[in-house]
């Protein structure tokens, strides 16, 4: 027992170390690393399709791109947040990170330095998050309340903000609807660096997230930290919401955390198999949400949603259940 | 030798409402103690106290001669509850996902190892789920979802086992051996603590029992306990306890 503690505990310190190192490998990844590997990879489907306009403008290779990642990690939290019945949790940080946006476009128009409204969605939803976690451990009551007041007190701030300030109103419908146009190649980088991030820590703690998940009393009573992992997957989620925000909106980013995983619920009963496959339903959603939206011409995010709905629906019908 | 638990003078009220008194006792290593009490007589929250699962108001609860609070070796705990999560009816988990939980503590942020894998195979060889190893827990039924429970804390090498009236619910014809079960555990050496319903079945099989009603009406070996009319005094009590209730228009 002492020896496997002093183990653990040395596990622990190890990580300790390793978190800056791992934080700077991600930096200089996304910074040296990523670039010439995105334009190897479309100049080589360039290659491929002929030239064909899909893979040849930037800005669509950047919003496939970033499509494919938030295909990645959204399913991924929201696995776990779907079976804590946490689902909406992912739309009331969306709504608050949407309030960070307004923000971070007042302060931005005045401030040039400080023009990174991502960055100010990120901050403010990761405050919400933490401070919804502490309202759900210190107060009685309903756990969808905390939700309710985050999802209208964050529009609530940012429509308020805008009102306020003088904001143009496709950059503020960008954020409210997403608009796969609309990625710079800065934010690719930036969601690169998260998708390592969500990969990695979910990587290392997916064991006590799924345990904590299935069976919270039995996971505290074997002593895991169970606020610390709470903490840490509503940190993440709101990080994974912010970045999916680009492309899906405030309004639609919930469904990526939820839909692709409840299609995958149904049809498996493993976890860890219906955590890869919701990846897989992601990735589909994402792939050809994209292809048909041009096709025919309609909103993006929107038709990414959709097509995942008739995954659900299949899966419904394949469950059988 | 260090009592597997002992609490000492402790007290428990949900608001204004008592839910324990000044209950102490200690439970020996490698004891089967039957728990038994009226409906609401605290025994779940004692027992929630004893693991640690609950702070109690007053008084102190030690596992293994550690003060509860600072007890970490969590490991070696086993817990099934009533009729377990709310979870359980939802997510889909396989009996194995679950019965690897048992070593989640032990792997800490590592992979599970080979090692880990024997263990979790072989717990569920012992209580006899290795067949359904690949079923969603929700498709079993109450018996062999909480011997599934079960396996988990052996994978995680609890030698305290506690259940909480883990048969109800359960089919009557599988209860027997679900007790059996429970007592060849406990000749392996584990403590065992069971909240039970039924005294006659518990009185079959525990060493040892304790009467709870708020307060703690006895706890001895179990022929004593049968003959100390500590049963009659809880229960009774109990009965006049909420007819007063009825009469005050509580």
């Amino acid at each position: 027992m002492a020896v496997e503690r002093s183990q653990q505990r040395r596990e622990l310190a190890l990580t300790a170390a390793g978190i800056p190192i791992v934080l700077l490998a991600f930096g200089a990844f996304i910074l040296w690393i990523f670039p010439p590997l995105f334009d190897l990879f479309w100049g080589g489907m360039e290659t491929i399709f002929g030239g064909h306009w899909l893979v040849t403008s930037s800005f669509i290779r950047h919003g496939f791109t970033a499509g494919v990642l938030i295909g990645f990690t959204a399913p991924v939290v929201g696995a776990y947040l779907v079976n804590r019945q946490m689902a909406l949790i992912g739309e009331a940080l969306a709504h608050t990170a949407f309030g960070g946006v307004a923000i971070g476009l007042f302060v931005g128009a005045s401030v040039p330095a400080l023009d990174y409204p991502l960055a100010w969605a990120m901050v403010v939803a990761a405050i919400a998050a933490l401070g919804m976690q502490y309202i759900a451990v210190n107060t009685d009551g309903y756990a969808d309340i905390p939700i309710a007041i985050m999802l209208t007190g964050g529009f609530a701030v940012g429509i308020a903000v805008i009102s306020y300030g003088v904001v143009f109103s496709a950059t503020v419908e960008s954020y409210l609807f997403g608009d796969i146009l609309f990625v710079p190649f800065e934010n690719v980088q930036l969601m690169v660096g998260l998708t390592l991030l969500v990969g990695l820590t979910i990587g290392l703690t997916h064991k006590q997230l799924k345990f904590i998940t299935f069976d919270r009393e039995a996971a505290r009573l074997a002593r895991i930290n169970v606020w610390f992992y709470d903490t840490l997957l509503i940190v993440l989620t709101a990080l994974v919401v912010v970045a999916a925000m680009q492309i899906l909106g405030a309004i639609l980013v919930a469904g990526m955390l939820v839909i692709p995983v409840a299609a995958a619920m149904q049809i498996t009963d493993s976890f860890n198999r219906g955590l890869i496959l919701s990846v897989v339903f992601g990735q589909i959603a994402v792939l050809v949400g994209i292809l048909i939206s041009y096709d025919l011409g309609i909103a993006t995010g929107p038709m990414i949603i959709i097509t995942a709905i008739f995954l659900y629906l299949g899966s419904l019908v394949r469950g059988g259940r | 030798m260090t009592p597997a638990i002992s609490v000492e003078n402790v007290s428990f009220a949900y608001g204004y409402h008592p839910v324990l008194r000044d209950v102490s006792m200690s439970i020996e290593d490698g004891e089967f103690l039957g728990l038994v009490g009226p409906n609401g007589s605290g025994k779940t929250t004692l027992l929630e106290i004893m693991l640690g699962l609950q702070s109690p108001d007053s008084g102190r609860a030690e596992l293994f001669g550690t003060p509860v609070e600072e007890f970490a070796e969590g490991t070696r705990l086993g817990y099934v509850s009533q009729q377990s999560t709310d979870a359980d009816s939802m997510m889909p988990v396989t009996v194995r996902e679950v019965v690897e939980m048992g070593r989640y503590p032990h792997a800490g942020l590592r992979r599970l190892t080979t090692d880990d894998h024997t263990i979790i195979d072989e717990a569920m060889a012992k209580v006899g789920v290795d067949e359904f190893a690949d079923r969603r827990i929700s498709n079993l039924s109450g018996g062999q979802r909480q011997r599934t429970y079960i396996a988990r804390a052996l994978a995680s090498e609890a030698d305290l086992l506690a259940l909480d009236e883990p048969t109800v619910g359960v089919d009557a014809d599988v209860v027997d051996q679900f007790y059996d079960l429970l007592t060849e555990l406990n000749e392996d050496g584990i403590t065992i603590v069971l909240i039970e319903h039924d005294i006659n079945a518990v009185s079959e099989y525990a060493d040892t029992m304790a009467c709870l009603d708020g307060e703690l009406y006895e706890h001895s070996e179990t022929a004593t306990f049968l003959e100390s009319g500590a049963l009659e005094r809880a229960f009774s009590s109990a009965r006049a306890v909420s007819s007063r209730r009825v009469a005050g228009g509580d």
